[in-house]
């Protein structure tokens, strides 16, 4: 969501934003900032409320159509059903406590969560607005709220891939209201919460631990698809195999679906990616284009790896390249150069390529949509290569440093950064992976997860939610 | 009379279906099938996941003919559905006892 910034007060390298006319409205360090309506850009509220728009329709029907498709045909229903819930749920959980404890002061405990001082919206209306990253640049708050609400939505949908076919709707939708307050809040207040850039001066400890920390994510490597991806993989792993995966076909029903999903997932990924910025600026610009080119190159590149190894490219493997390379360049968006963008979606279809084959057939999990090989690999990809693509001296652009106002270009070191995109991995890595292990074994050992053998045989359509997608 | 059923390569049926128009044949009875013989069918796969489909998709044509065309239509069928390798198909020619014109109730040759 954000450029972030180092508290450590880095040597100015000239100011970024210098060609910015709010700039010349900005007042002296010394008078604390008072947002008006006239720090409102029309062309920013216009941007993100068409960016919020499209994120939503990367879950509906992106997402949903990118995992029906994959599924057999008596589960049809069950994933577009699952996905649509949580998109309400999640949309619903954010207004009421989810927009508070991610992008408020949490007190004690404001480096990992945030508090309950705007819970049902408490405080938050027309006239109140919401920091970008620009020095005296505002957007109505009302357009912030919904649009990180989008974000909100997707990220648990995303985990229900991993184990697709095999699991009980009201327990799934249980984990998913659990899983948002207690893993998605805290990491989006831990990465994306900060004052502003007309605050962060007088208020340098205002900030969440792995924002203070300096860890770049444009758009949420870490926040949304590492976070999502390691929870789908320990759901399947405590839920287990699907019945008859290995001995029975399990082949997608419509890959024209899945094509369908796929494509939308990028149209929408703009919104997603660019949308970060906050602003409709040359940076916004930027994201779209690293967006656009780094997954090309991914698309690209599985179809080039399944021609070298099957023999045969398949659109399957070129779908999921371009879902590869749109999860790798989300964190790195906004801080990469084209050329470098197309260098990191190759490599994370590589990577990709070779988890959701050959690693996840030799330890033999059962990850139905891959959304442990896709996601959580790549979006690490991404995040460790953040910080290489971000780097200046490869035309990446480095970190502003918001102590200062008005803000300037940080000193970049890449094997700080690396250290420090590590670090954000590893956090994500832990508080997802541990709190999903906990949640799927409580809710396993008392209202149980898994449907029966038999349900799960005849299809989670007509004995979950009582119909079915196709009647010829 | 014969019923002669031929089992060939989809991309054949509208050569096939002209060259028995072309020998006399006045309708034909076509369907969608799978099966496998000789050719024993391809491998799909799914990201890593390996599925070998042992059953080709071919054309079922059934025809019923005067037996003094049989031979005729057999033929044509061969010559029309092979291409020489392995999957072109089979022909079965098999006795029919009778038959009936639903709409005018004509029996056997007349009816064809």
């Amino acid at each position: 969501m954000k450029l972030a910034m180092k508290i450590a007060a880095g040597a100015g390298l000239g100011a970024l934003f210098a060609a910015m006319p709010a700039l010349a409205q900005a007042p002296a360090a010394a008078a604390p900032v008072v947002p008006t309506d006239a720090m409102v850009n029309k062309g920013d509220v216009s941007w993100m409320l068409v960016s919020a728009a499209l994120v939503l329709m990367m879950s509906v029907p992106g997402l949903a159509l990118f995992y029906g498709g994959l599924v057999r045909t008596k589960n049809m229903l069950s994933v577009l059903m699952q996905v649509l819930t949580i998109v309400c749920v999640a949309g619903l959980l954010w207004v009421t406590i989810g927009y508070s404890m991610a992008f408020t002061n949490g007190g004690a405990l404001n480096l990992f969560v945030g508090g309950f001082s705007k819970a049902l919206m408490h405080g938050v209306d027309a006239n109140t607005f919401a920091a970008t990253f620009s020095n005296g640049v505002y957007l109505p708050e009302t357009t912030f709220v919904v649009f990180q609400m989008t974000f909100a939505m997707i990220t648990p949908a995303l985990i229900v891939g991993a184990f697709a076919e095999r699991v009980k709707f009201t327990p799934l939708i249980l984990f998913v209201v659990a899983w948002s307050i207690l893993v998605y809040y805290p990491m989006a207040h831990m990465v994306w919460y900060w004052p502003g850039p007309d605050f962060t001066a007088s208020l340098p400890t205002d900030h969440g631990y792995l924002w203070g920390l300096g860890a770049l994510d444009f758009a949420g490597g870490t926040v949304v698809h590492i976070n999502a991806g390691i929870a789908g993989l320990v759901g399947c792993l405590v839920i287990g195999k699907r019945t008859g995966y290995k001995n029975e076909p399990m082949p997608p029903h419509s890959l024209t679906m899945t094509m369908i999903g796929a494509s939308l997932l990028w149209v929408g990924w703009f919104g997603f990616n660019a949308g970060s910025n906050l602003e409709a600026n040359k940076f916004a610009s930027l994201a779209f284009i690293n967006t656009m080119v780094a997954t090309a190159a991914a698309g690209a590149m599985w179809a080039i790896i399944e021609q070298v190894v099957h023999g045969k490219p398949s659109l399957l493997g070129a779908a999921s390249g371009v879902v590869a390379g749109l999860v790798a360049i989300t964190p790195a968006a906004g801080f990469a150069a084209p050329m470098t963008s197309v260098v990191l979606g190759a490599v994370a279809s590589v990577v990709c390529f070779f988890f959701v084959t050959t690693v996840k057939n030799k330890l033999g999990y059962d990850d139905t949509l891959d959304v442990f090989g896709v996601h959580c690999i790549g979006g690490i990809i991404g995040a460790i290569g953040t910080a290489v693509v971000a780097d200046p001296t490869l035309g990446g652009q480095g970190f502003m440093d918001f102590t200062v106002i008005p803000a300037v270009a940080g000193k970049y070191d890449m094997a700080t950064q690396l250290v420090t995109q590590a670090t954000g991995v590893g956090v994500t890595l832990l508080l997802s992976g541990g709190v999903s292990l906990v949640l799927f074994l409580l809710l396993k050992f008392t209202i149980g997860i898994r449907p029966s053998k038999e349900v799960e045989v005849e299809g989670l359509d007509i004995n979950a939610h009582g119909e079915r997608a196709y009647n010829y | 009379m014969k019923l002669i059923i031929a089992i060939i390569k989809p991309f054949k049926l509208d050569e096939v279906r002209e060259a028995l128009t072309g020998v006399g044949v006045a309708g034909m009875t076509v369907s969608e099938v799978k099966g496998f013989g000789r050719q024993k069918g391809q491998t799909e796969i799914y990201r890593g996941a390996e599925y070998s489909t042992n059953m080709v998709p071919k054309i079922k044509i059934e025809v019923v003919v005067g037996a003094d065309l049989a031979d005729r239509a057999v033929e044509a069928i061969q010559a029309a559905a092979s291409t020489g390798a392995i999957g072109d198909g089979k022909i079965f020619v098999l006795d029919v006892g009778q038959a009936v014109r639903i709409r005018t109730g004509e029996t056997d040759e007349t009816a064809l």
